[in-house]
């Protein structure tokens, strides 16, 4: 067996690690929830019977906050790139509080929905804010554990410019929560 | 680069070494070994084809014989049986629904799909395992806990779900409605999360392992037809399971949390619920975006065996190999827009469904030169009528005779006329049901001697054949008249109904048809058992295959090759070459060794 393993394997056809490309495959699953949430707004906003309201002012800063957290996970990947470990972990850590801030200002523009007199149950298009913010941040509730692995990771000295994997592909997810925001963001706004 | 491949061969070694003191735990139940995974879908899909088969039995009792008495099955059906024997009709509803949503999710899908991809992939693309067997474990228990809920609702007190298994809101959402809306729905829906995330896990490992782990040499261009399907399959079910998961949530919203996504002015009995502004309709379009692309991560796999299947026995290459990469991937985009066509009827504007009804034509040009390429291959071809060619042929003929009444329904101005009724019926058992279900088989018959390292017995395989070909078509043939008579589908009884009285003889025939079909899967199952420990030793290579799974050893440990992957040289379609000395020659034989049959261009 040890012979065989020694043995070189046969070169892959694609260069790309099969994990990251699993982790992109998954982010396809996500956009097509989306996607399909999105649209199904879109039918139902034609279809009439749609209630007009102000969206929350609280997306207003969440949205900053959350595309400031991408930098902020940026300006940690490209540390751990240059080997800057204490900068990789403040950058991390700023991350997380900024990620943390972003839920809390979802969850508070829920009460101001409510104080809109907009409810989760009710005309579809109040229930569609609730369903996408809380969809949306169930996915960011998946990202900052893995943000917080790789802040382990990260504190236990394992992510470096010759262990950038991890580091990596979390700053993939990581931009695409973000992204995945200000799209809904833009959308509910254009669409409202 | 380099870190790939230290990590790759970090992995390998890890299993080898493991190889050697796995508990029978790891071994054979919680296994990471991608065939032995497939052969747990394979079991499991076989346990769900004969609760769904059995299922379908009883239904067509009370279609053929409304009258008997079936006070017998009282110890297995219990209350569910009237007072004087007769199944009771919401049971019957339930019966419909189970059936269904059995046979396409947990047979075609995930015995399909799960069973093939699992164990062709690594086998055929010349890879140790799959990229990651920890998630395909995950895949395979998901799928196990799914089944498990799904199988616990049937034995509940109100039922299991029974609105069909496309579960159209309202009927769905309101616990009211009927007694399966109740807690047999919510199971259902919850089982089908489970089944999502199965379906999910299992194909991101399967695009992954294609793209990203073929052995040298291995291009596209040289991947077997088998490959492609099972690739293609995989991202039409990543991109289109997430929006079942859409549907589905916004309906457990709906019924659990009081929303309005698809209820609007709903009176029981005489009293207005309070859910106001939602579209029904709004559910079909979600569901049938899943659901178009669905019926073709059912049919592509079994499309794919056949190929493989068809060519290998016609000992010539496919025809047109190309082109039947081209259609599979033409019929892949064009199921993402088509849906509408199952939805004719709900009111949409007929501009937009002449659209829909063009796209809906246009499916027919790929699928047609899918068949063309087949019946091509078979042309003058040296044919060996192993079981699995004739399942392959049979399942050529369904396709065939099912996609022309497709045609039919794709003119919304006929389907107005026969959308609900057994037409309908007809249409999709024949060409999605029989043919895919005749593809599994065909797989099964082709592979058991790699899976078990034994042969299936030939004659029992011929009699099974030939009983469930002209079964088939003895059930489901009749059903396009009585559906054209406009009988609708899910009605529990015709005999309320003047103008169908025409029909008592037909449907006993149909119904006499199905259970001597579905008695004749019992000679498969024991063939099955018997010959997985006592069948005849398989030799290496039984059917004188080019692919790659016939170079591993008779039964293959885990890592599939004892020695070094063997590097690809060739397409896989080599039968029968000019000059060469054997009709055969895999695709792990360099063109250094065939100068005699090397074409113009391979010198
Ligand atoms: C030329 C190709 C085809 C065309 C034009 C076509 C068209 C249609 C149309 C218009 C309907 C809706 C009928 C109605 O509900 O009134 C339908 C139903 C259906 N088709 Fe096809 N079809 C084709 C091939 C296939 C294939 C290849 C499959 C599966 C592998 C398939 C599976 C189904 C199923 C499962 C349904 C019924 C779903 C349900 O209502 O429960 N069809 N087809
Ligand atoms: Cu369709």
């Amino acid at each position: 067996m040890a012979v065989q393993v020694a043995s070189t394997q046969n070169t892959p056809i694609l260069r790309v690690d099969p994990k990251k490309f699993t982790l992109w495959l998954f982010i396809v699953s996500i956009v097509m929830i989306f996607a399909s949430m999105t649209s199904a707004y879109v039918v139902k906003r034609s279809d009439g019977n749609w209630l007009n309201f102000d969206l929350p002012e609280a997306f207003l800063y969440t949205t900053f906050i959350i595309v400031l957290s991408s930098a902020t996970m940026q300006w940690a990947y490209l540390s751990a790139k240059k080997d800057a470990i204490s900068n990789l972990n403040i950058g991390l850590v700023i991350t997380l509080i900024l990620s943390i801030a972003f839920l809390i200002g979802q969850f508070y523009s829920w009460s101001q929905l409510v104080g809109r007199d907009v409810y989760f149950v009710g005309n579809a298009a109040g229930s569609f804010i609730y369903v996408l913010t809380g969809l949306h941040g169930f996915h960011l509730i998946s990202g900052i554990i893995f943000l917080i692995i790789v802040l382990i990771s990260a504190l236990n000295y394992k992510v470096h410019s010759k262990k950038m994997l991890l580091i990596e592909m979390c700053s993939t997810y990581w931009h695409f929560l973000g992204g995945l925001w200000v799209y809904l963001y833009l959308f509910l706004s254009l669409y409202n | 680069m380099s870190t790939t491949q230290i990590q790759v061969e970090a992995e390998v070694h890890h299993d080898d070494h493991h190889d050697h003191h796995q508990s029978f735990i790891r071994k054979y139940i919680f296994s990471e070994d991608h065939k032995t995974i497939a052969k747990q879908f394979l079991i499991t899909g076989i346990f769900w084809a004969l609760i769904g088969g059995a299922m379908s039995v009883l239904f067509r009792l009370q279609l053929g014989f409304p009258d008997m008495d079936l006070s017998i099955l009282k110890p297995i059906l219990g209350k569910w049986l009237t007072a004087n024997g007769k199944i009771d009709s919401e049971f019957y509803l339930a019966l419909v629904t189970m059936h269904g949503t059995i046979m396409v999710f947990f047979v075609l899908t995930a015995g399909l799909s799960g069973t093939f991809s699992n164990f062709l992939i690594p086998l055929q693309v010349g890879a140790r395992d799959m990229a990651s067997g920890f998630m395909n474990m995950l895949s395979y228990w998901f799928f196990f806990v799914s089944g498990v809920i799904m199988f616990v609702s049937i034995f509940i007190e109100t039922g299991p779900a029974s609105g069909g298994w496309t579960i159209y809101p309202p009927l769905s959402a309101l616990p009211e409605a009927m007694s399966g809306s109740g807690l047999g729905m919510t199971l259902w829906l919850v089982s089908m999360v489970f089944f999502i995330v199965s379906t999910l896990l299992g194909g991101i490992n399967y695009i992954t392992t294609v793209i990203n782990l073929r052995t040298e040499g291995m291009s596209f261009a040289r991947l077997p037809l088998t490959i492609w399907a099972f690739l293609v399959t995989a991202i039409l079910g990543l991109l289109s399971f997430p929006v079942l998961f859409s549907a589905a949530l916004l309906l457990v919203f709906d019924r659990s949390f009081g929303t309005s996504f698809y209820l609007s002015d709903i009176y029981i009995a005489g009293e207005a619920l309070p859910n106001i502004g939602g579209s029904p309709i709004l559910f079909q379009h979600l569901f049938w975006f899943l659901g178009h692309p669905e019926v073709y991560i059912v049919l592509l796999p079994a499309l794919g065996i056949t190929s493989e299947i068809i060519s290998t026995n016609s000992r010539k290459p496919i025809f047109g190999y190309k082109a039947m990469i081209g259609s599979i991937l033409g019929i892949a985009f064009l199921s993402f827009i088509v849906w509408a066509h199952h939805m004719f009827i709900t009111g949409m504007n007929p501009f937009l469904g002449s659209i829909f009804m063009f796209l809906t034509l246009i499916i027919a040009v790929p699928s047609a030169v899918k068949v063309f390429n087949y019946i091509t291959t078979l042309w003058r071809g040296n044919i060996v009528f192993t079981p699995a060619m004739l399942f392959s042929i049979g399942l050529v003929s369904f396709f065939i005779s099912g996609g022309l009444t497709g045609l039919f329904l794709g003119n919304s101005a006929i389907d107005i006329n026969v959308h609900d009724t057994y037409f309908v019926v007809a249409h999709f058992h024949i060409v999605m049901g029989s043919a895919s279900f005749f593809g599994m088989l065909a797989g099964v018959y082709h592979w058991f001697p790699k899976m078990f390292g034994r042969m299936l017995d030939e004659k029992l395989g011929y009699i099974h054949f030939w009983i469930s070909f002209i079964g088939i078509y003895m059930v489901f043939f009749p059903l396009h008249y009585i559906g054209l008579a406009g009988f609708p589908r899910r009605y529990y009884s015709f005999t309320n109904f003047d103008a169908f009285g025409g029909f008592t003889d037909l449907n006993m025939m149909v119904s006499i048809a199905a259970i001597i079909t579905f008695s004749a899967q019992f000679i498969f199952l024991f063939n099955f058992f018997y010959s997985m420990w006592r069948g005849r030793k398989a030799p290496a290579n039984p059917w004188r295959s080019n692919t790659l799974e016939w170079t591993t050893p008779i039964n293959p440990g885990h890592g599939n090759w004892p020695g070094e992957i063997p590097t690809v040289h060739r397409w896989p379609y080599d039968y029968s070459k000019p000059g060469a000395k054997e009709d055969f020659i895999p695709q792990n034989i360099p063109l250094s060794e065939t100068p005699e049959s090397n074409l113009p261009e391979e010198h």
